[in-house]
């Protein structure tokens, strides 16, 4: 249509078969998406995989297939074991997020009347603050000289700072459940801020109980949130590498810094790229079996 | 639910409320505190008040650049991939196409995958094809982070208004653009300035894929984490946070304003 050359009867062929068909039209206006994720996404990940049955020799690589990596992936117990307590970690951070988060969510959408936006605000500000900021805010909090032991100091009850509050896998599971309580709360919010009311009122006159109302209509109910949540919290938190090597300490390492460290420190690219590919297949398969495991629990309370 | 209690007898859950934001604000609160306080180590106890901190930040050119650096980056990156999530959203709620399910997936993607592959997998690809890195680099991989979020926004908004009044605009002989222009944006606006406001945060704080795909061009992510290595840049670095905490209060009340007045529009102009 931009071409005014052209023959008038051509131009308002094209026009009438762009105007007519949907999928022509709907294709087009994806067209800058579909190409931006194409070249930043599907090709990086077929680049990724690639690489991982590659071999690195000094600041080259082999371009020869070897399962190499992969066997020394399984051969060595500190990639699987890294994987495994990763999946650990992030699976206790988003127990711990959602448990947090869902009495909040619950008090926003049931018993908060008025001002409601107030309260989500409220729990959105912390979050303006820099990730990282709040990674290491975490490091104010515990550290040696930090917020708790200078508090139980002044008040008496330590005489010496307890060294054990940071740099271990608890420390990294209570400031990832900090760093990401937002996103389990506002899933969470929206699916129980959608539940019909007279839902909850049908379930109270059958002569249920306030908790068993919630039990076998709320929670059922919310669950799509909770999935969501859950979902939002793991898949970002295994692969993170900031929080562990800020306050995680040599105990509190995670697959991630491994990752980085291949890409970094130790030049094993093609290393890196097969813990990557196989972080990513285990990651999808706890996520299988989390939403096949949440989807036989609703089909069985249905 | 009849929960009218005064405020000095408060529910159990008024409670847990209350201590729940205790232990989201109270670690960063503490922020702003060393930002003033008048010592390089941050560690109790307090040494006295000084702005000190503040002046270093001002006359700290690298963390300036790094600044400016990231707001470019989050303002194109904040304008490109709405533009490229109000296509999508326009071409998944208004058109009916093969193969939309798949495709959507597609685009989401980059939700479900660490960022520490996003990022590595980009790095492997622009090393093979010899792309240098840069502050573009960076910009591309936030596009790819940021159109998911800002399609689900505009989705959302679009799937909410009704079809036919972009329909009467073209019957009543506006063109296609027209149409758009006059009617469909208005409507969106909302959406719209909900997913600039949303990709920006997300590219002016995002650590991970600028970690990996950036060069000596710092963003200002990248700059905080080589002072949360080096003590001394540290305070200076807190005065940053605090004041673009500051900044951003004041960018979402005003937000806040016009969504308020935009619902006011809403609603008187509804038919």
């Amino acid at each position: 249509m931009n071409n005014a050359v052209a023959p008038l009867g051509i131009r308002l062929g094209l026009r009438k078969l762009f105007l007519k068909s949907e999928p022509v039209r709907g294709y087009t206006l994806l067209s800058p998406t579909l190409l931006a994720m194409f070249l930043g996404l599907a090709m990086p990940l077929v680049v990724l995989f690639t690489l991982s049955f590659w071999l690195q020799e000094y600041l080259d690589f082999i371009r020869t297939f070897s399962l190499a990596n992969y066997f020394e992936f399984f051969q060595k117990p500190i990639y699987v074991k890294l994987l495994l307590k990763s999946i650990r970690i992030s699976g206790m951070v988003t127990i711990a997020t959602v448990l947090l988060a869902y009495p909040m969510a619950y008090f926003i959408a049931f018993r908060v009347k008025r001002n409601k936006l107030i309260w989500l605000i409220l729990i959105t500000v912390p979050f303006w603050t820099s990730y990282l900021l709040r990674v290491f805010a975490w490091k104010i909090m515990l550290g040696y000289n930090g917020v708790i032991n200078s508090g139980l100091k002044s008040l008496g009850f330590l005489t010496e700072p307890l060294a054990f509050l940071l740099y271990n896998p608890t420390s990294v599971v209570i400031t990832l459940a900090h760093a990401w309580a937002a996103f389990a709360i506002l899933p969470i919010y929206v699916s129980l801020e959608k539940i019909d009311r007279s839902l909850l009122e049908a379930g109270r006159d059958l002569g249920e109980s306030a908790w068993m109302t919630f039990l076998r209509v709320t929670l059922p109910l919310s669950l799509p949130g909770v999935i969501a949540a859950s979902l939002l919290v793991f898949i970002p938190t295994v692969g993170d590498y900031v929080t562990p090597s800020l306050v995680g300490g040599p105990r509190g390492i995670m697959i991630g810094n491994i990752i980085q460290s291949m890409f970094g420190q130790s030049q094993n690219w093609p290393m890196g790229a097969a813990i990557s590919v196989m972080s990513m297949f285990t990651v999808a398969a706890m996520i299988g079996l989390f939403l096949w495991g949440t989807h036989s629990y609703r089909k069985r309370i249905a | 639910m009849n929960t009218n209690r005064p405020w000095w007898r408060p529910d159990g859950f008024y409670i847990y409320a209350v201590l729940y934001l205790t232990f989201i604000y109270l670690p960063v609160l503490f922020l702003p505190v060393f930002s003033f306080n008048n010592s390089k180590y941050i560690a109790f106890p307090l040494k006295g008040f000084t702005l000190k901190w503040y002046e270093a930040m001002v006359n700290n050119p690298p963390m300036l650049n790094a600044l400016m650096n990231s707001i470019k980056i989050g303002l194109i990156v904040a304008i490109l991939s709405t533009i490229f999530g109000l296509l999508a959203a326009k071409a998944v709620t208004r058109y009916r196409m093969p193969g939309r399910g798949p495709v959507v997936g597609f685009i989401m993607i980059p939700l479900v995958i660490p960022e520490i592959i996003l990022g590595i997998s980009l790095l492997i690809l622009l090393s093979l094809a010899d792309i240098p890195l840069s502050l573009l680099t960076v910009g591309f991989a936030h596009l790819l982070l940021c159109v998911p979020f800002s399609m689900l926004v505009l989705v959302s908004r679009m799937e909410g208004f009704d079809k036919s009044m972009e329909e009467a605009g073209l019957d009543l002989g506006e063109n296609a653009w027209m149409t758009f222009w006059r009617v469909t944006f208005p409507i969106v606006l909302p959406g719209i300035i909900a997913s600039l406001l949303l990709t920006f945060t997300i590219s002016f704080d995002e650590f991970v894929l600028a970690f990996f795909l950036s060069s000596i061009e710092q963003t200002l992510p990248v700059y905080i984490w080589s002072s949360l290595r080096f003590p001394s840049k540290l305070p200076s670095t807190l005065a940053l946070g605090a004041t673009i905490f500051m900044a951003s209060f004041i960018v979402v009340t005003f937000a806040e304003w016009i969504r308020r007045r935009g619902v006011r529009l809403d609603s008187t102009s509804g038919i």
